[in-house]
């Protein structure tokens, strides 16, 4: 006989997601919920919140990648439950990692014998990169100065005021100081003559930028290298060079072979670049190379033991996942040299077509340059009637990303727009972009041409914003005009105060 | 007229991946290759050596999650080209993380009001968020000197000498001394009374582990509270508690509410916890809470604005994947408190059933408490023979990792093995490890004792138990310089290295 049986709680089985009690309760924003709820009503919820973020790959703030084969994304949600720092668990994937340390070791050239293993560890990002090579370099500097019976307690680094936000933190949290070469209008990367004069005897070393992030640039390391050699036989006080080449390290060797600012310059002593740029491979994964052991103090290294053989690690962090690190070797055998410099080719070509788009409305100037990382970064010829600030937010209607920014000093008078050109972004995705630019621009000449008589500008008040224009007319308002206003003052007055906030 | 063509590349095309040649072809291991491969070659040959990698689940040295539900990983992959940084971009997932902060702060009792925001941060692990915190200390402790007119350039911490290795790291990289409370055969943990007369006036903070890394125990935070009460009143020092509760932040609230350990205690002023732990999620995130604005300096944090929102940020690291955040967030709505609950009561079943399973055979001492991590330390009764080292490797021919450690000073005699028993560590796979462990004991104990005679002659070091010069062959003697080695780069390893 068979006995038969009701389900006593129907509401969970039965009901479609939609049709459950949980998408009609609030769910607690402060305080952890009493009870479970359903791994298909939890999904649901989360994965509904998130379609208001912006998508990924219309973000063109981003240098950091936001697509890869399929046959990667396999092999990342593979490893995504290894622990990477269980070394004695995973040796192939600590494997891996030294596979990537010695080919991106190789690839800048560094000085290292044929059966030698190159210096170098695989970090977060570049923030945690650029922190350990300026610990290496602040520790070999009071190592310095304690022989010479000196005082070691003011150290400094020399860079450009262009300088991404992890150098700030690194010198805040590390107790060093930031020396800043000043940018000015039309150059807008460290002068390496303004630099070498800033050096001292506490100068821990020079950070060169390669691939400025606020408009493409590569710095001139030859030249700094070579003031620095001049300088360094005056003084005798060594001044090492650290090459900032996050965005720069994975374009240099394929595009510009030929353009020596790597290892191959003998004061250049460490080099970060982040895998999740143009290393190709999703956010979460920087890589930072020393030139040789002797570059790296023994004493901030912490020696992981297994069976005899020495790992040891430098990392700030400890427990993290496996994936971006298999994910970038999955990069480098996939596409090999070649491979490489083919993106990076067709990443060029679609810059440039982009450009040409944007110059030809005649209403911009391009201040990125041709050679450099692929972006294109332009301001408008006039911005009297409207800034770069209200042309990005209009883009935002079509789904566009595109970020408008100022300029650190002492160039914080220019605004400039700023479209970073991915992998992923196809010739076809350019074009549709400069028309829809077409279209903002046309709207909004259409709009103030609408509101005829008027251009009311509320002047910023805080020493950071920028817009040389002239005209304050004080002029009756309707209540509209009142808010875009506000609004544009408000928002100018907090972009003004995020300049470097994107990586 | 159709015109055939021949595909000149037949490789690419035609052959499946095993028969292509890029599986004859030794990949370059220290350059970058020439050429490019065909992508199902590169997911094969990588997919392929890495099955020589340990099964995660199976690695039961490990606190960090290695299983999560599939509607999970739904979301973990949907949000893996998301860079966490870009506020801006993705105000959502900002949001679910100020969210799961506010929800870890309310369950450490942080002191704060119905509509105010908790003061934190997440990290990519417990060793990113003790620096966070160890850096606040930092500056707290230096500004409140200058003020006072006094010597600034000596600061330390007082910890237990079972610190977790990232704590030394904070100690070497952000130059302050690390005082440590040596432990001592069957106390493992830092004795809170001997901690308190080591804090001085240059002492930034006293940091208590809520979940040794060594045997699970949860030190004494009140009892250190209340002594530290004491000297700050007798001092005027206010020298201030950081909780490193990296295992025991998701397991106390949960199995002992009343333990007082948290924000309930006035002089704990920041906690840590791994959410990758008993947090239920991957690899890849952790968090730090702190008691009030005040106990962050605000020089510290850099602010990035947006439309008039203020978001403050003060981490080590920029860039980075939002996957763990927006998982974290799925487990704490999708279990809630119950959730959890439940889950770590099962854990310490468990536990007992693993414990109990070890004591009926009747050659262990167990050395974890009950309270505390769902884990089992134990070691051998009699390790003359054969040592703990040995049971850990025989027993990863069954495809277990259970580590073996020697406790750091002043109790390096003592050897351990610990099992960490996770969430996806059932019954079945318990009383399988038993098992297992009995058939290992077996098999040793078949093995001639000569051989441990002469591992203990060799051992150079101060522990070795006993001696005995006895002739040895040839594979003795390589067995024992095996032995020797692996005992020496053993005791090397740092004991703390995996958390």
């Amino acid at each position: 006989m068979v006995v038969t049986k009701t389900i006593p709680d129907s509401g969970e089985q039965l009901n479609c997601t939609f049709a459950s009690r949980y998408v009609r309760t609030s769910l607690p924003k402060f305080r952890m919920p009493e009870q479970p709820i359903p791994k298909d009503a939890a999904y649901q919820i989360i994965h509904d919140e998130l379609m208001l973020d912006g998508n990924p790959r219309l973000n063109l703030a981003s240098f950091v990648t936001t697509w890869m084969e399929p046959e990667c994304d396999k092999l990342i949600m593979a490893s995504i439950n290894k622990n990477y720092v269980d070394m004695d668990e995973y040796p192939v994937t600590t494997e891996l990692q030294n596979r990537c340390v010695n080919m991106i070791a190789h690839l800048f050239n560094a000085p290292i014998g044929e059966t030698e293993t190159a210096v170098g560890v695989g970090t977060v990002g570049s923030s945690e990169a650029i922190v350990l090579a300026g610990l290496a370099f602040k520790r070999k500097w009071q190592q310095k100065r304690k022989l010479e019976g000196k005082p070691y307690d003011k150290p400094n680094i020399v860079t450009g005021a262009n300088v991404q936000v992890c150098w700030e933190k690194f010198a805040r949290y590390f107790e060093v100081e930031l020396k800043e070469v000043k940018l000015t209008e039309g150059y807008y990367v460290m002068d390496p003559v303004k630099a070498v004069e800033m050096v001292d005897e506490n100068t821990i070393c020079v950070a060169a930028i390669l691939g400025s992030t606020l408009n493409g640039e590569f710095e001139d390391v030859k030249l700094l290298n070579e003031l620095l050699t001049q300088k360094n036989k005056e003084t005798g006080w060594n001044t090492p060079i650290h090459v900032d080449a996050a965005s720069g390290g994975f374009i240099a060797p394929f595009l510009y072979p030929d353009l020596e600012w790597d290892f191959r310059l003998p004061l250049v002593k460490s080099i970060n670049v982040s895998g999740h740029k143009y290393g190709l491979v999703y956010a979460g994964i920087g890589w930072v190379v020393w030139r040789s052991k002797e570059d790296l103090p023994d004493e901030l290294i912490f020696h992981i033991n297994y069976l005899g053989s020495d790992q040891p690690t430098f990392t700030l962090n400890f427990s993290k996942g496996s994936s971006q690190i298999i994910a970038q070797y999955y990069q480098l055998i996939r596409l090999g040299f070649e491979g490489y410099k083919n993106v990076m080719e067709n990443c060029m070509e679609n810059a440039k077509v982009l450009k040409e788009g944007i110059m030809k409305m005649g209403r911009f100037d391009i201040i990125s340059k041709d050679i450099g990382v692929p972006l294109v970064a332009f301001l408008l010829k006039d911005s009297s009637k409207y800034t770069v600030f209200e042309i990005s937010e209009n883009l935002r209607r079509f789904g566009w990303i595109v970020p408008a920014y100022t300029m650190p000093p002492n160039a914080q008078h220019i605004a400039v727009l700023r479209v970073v050109i991915r992998e992923d972004f196809s010739r076809s995705l350019a074009e549709r972009l400069i028309s829809d630019i077409q279209k903002v621009l046309e709207e909004m000449d259409t709009h103030l041409d609408r509101s005829s008589t008027r251009v009311a500008h509320v002047t910023a008040t805080v020493d950071e914003t920028h817009d040389g224009d002239g005209g304050k007319i004080a002029v009756k308002k309707s209540v509209r005009e009142s808010h875009d206003e506000i609004i544009k003052h408000w928002r100018r007055l907090v972009d003004g105060l995020k300049t470097n906030g994107v990586c | 007229m159709v015109l055939s063509k021949t595909s000149s590349e037949s490789d690419v095309s035609l052959h499946s991946t095993f028969a292509s040649r890029y599986v004859r072809t030794s990949l370059p291991r220290f350059k970058m290759p020439e050429n490019s491969i065909p992508k199902e070659a590169a997911y094969q040959i990588i997919n392929d050596e890495l099955m020589l990698d340990g099964n995660p689940r199976l690695n039961l040295a490990s606190f960090v999650t290695t299983w999560m539900e599939p509607e999970c990983d739904k979301l973990v992959m949907a949000a893996i080209n998301k860079n966490y940084v870009d506020m801006d971009e993705y105000p959502v997932t900002t949001e679910l993380q100020n969210r799961c902060v506010n929800m870890i702060a309310h369950l450490f009792n942080a002191p704060l009001g119905e509509s105010e925001t908790a003061v934190g941060v997440g990290t990519v692990g417990s060793s990113e968020a003790i620096m966070l915190a160890g850096l606040a200390f930092k500056r707290k402790w230096q500004n409140k000197r200058k003020a006072e007119g006094k010597p600034c350039d000596n600061p330390n911490i007082v910890t237990g000498a079972n610190v977790q290795v990232c704590w030394e790291k904070f100690a070497r990289y952000f130059e302050v001394e690390l005082k440590e409370v040596k432990l001592r055969d069957s106390y493992y943990v830092m004795d809170p009374v001997k901690a308190v007369e080591m804090v001085d006036e240059n002492t930034i903070c006293v940091a208590a582990i809520l979940g040794s890394t060594l045997n699970g125990e949860f030190e004494d935070v009140k009892l250190l509270n209340d002594l530290l009460v004491q000297k700050n009143e007798e001092t005027g020092w206010d020298t201030p508690i950081h909780v490193d509760a990296a295992s025991g932040g998701f397991i106390a609230p949960f199995l002992y509410p009343e333990l007082e350990w948290d924000f309930r205690l006035p002089l704990v002023k920041s906690i840590n916890v791994s959410g990758h732990k008993y947090g239920l999620v991957y690899a890849g995130i952790g968090w730090v809470i702190w008691r009030s604005k005040q106990d962050l300096p605000e020089e510290l944090i850099f602010h990035i604005n947006y439309l008039g929102a203020d978001q403050p940020t003060f981490t080590l690291n920029f860039s980075k994947g939002s996957s763990q955040i927006i998982a974290q967030y799925y487990q704490l709505i999708r279990l809630g408190y119950e959730g959890y609950k439940n889950i770590m009561e099962n854990c310490q079943e468990n536990a007992m059933v693993l414990k109990e399973g070890l004591l009926k055979t009747g050659r262990f001492n167990i050395v974890s408490k009950d309270n505390g991590v769902p884990l089992v330390a134990f070691s051998l009764k009699d390790n003359s023979r054969h040592n703990e080292f040995a049971v850990s490797d025989m027993l990863r021919r069954f495809g277990w990792i259970v580590p073996a450690y020697t406790m750091p000073p002043d109790a390096q005699h003592v050897t351990v093995l610990r099992v960490v028993i996770r969430e996806d560590f059932s019954r079945t796979l318990a009383e399988r490890l038993v098992v297992d462990i009995e058939k290992v004991l077996h098999e040793l104990d078949t093995l001639p004792a000569k051989i441990d005679a002469m591992m203990s002659v060799s051992a150079g070091e101060d522990k070795g138990p006993n001696g005995g010069v006895v002739k040895k062959t040839a594979l003795e003697t390589q067995r024992e310089i095996t032995t020797v080695w692996r005992k020496f780069v053993m005791e090397r390893k740092k004991t703390n290295g995996v958390c």
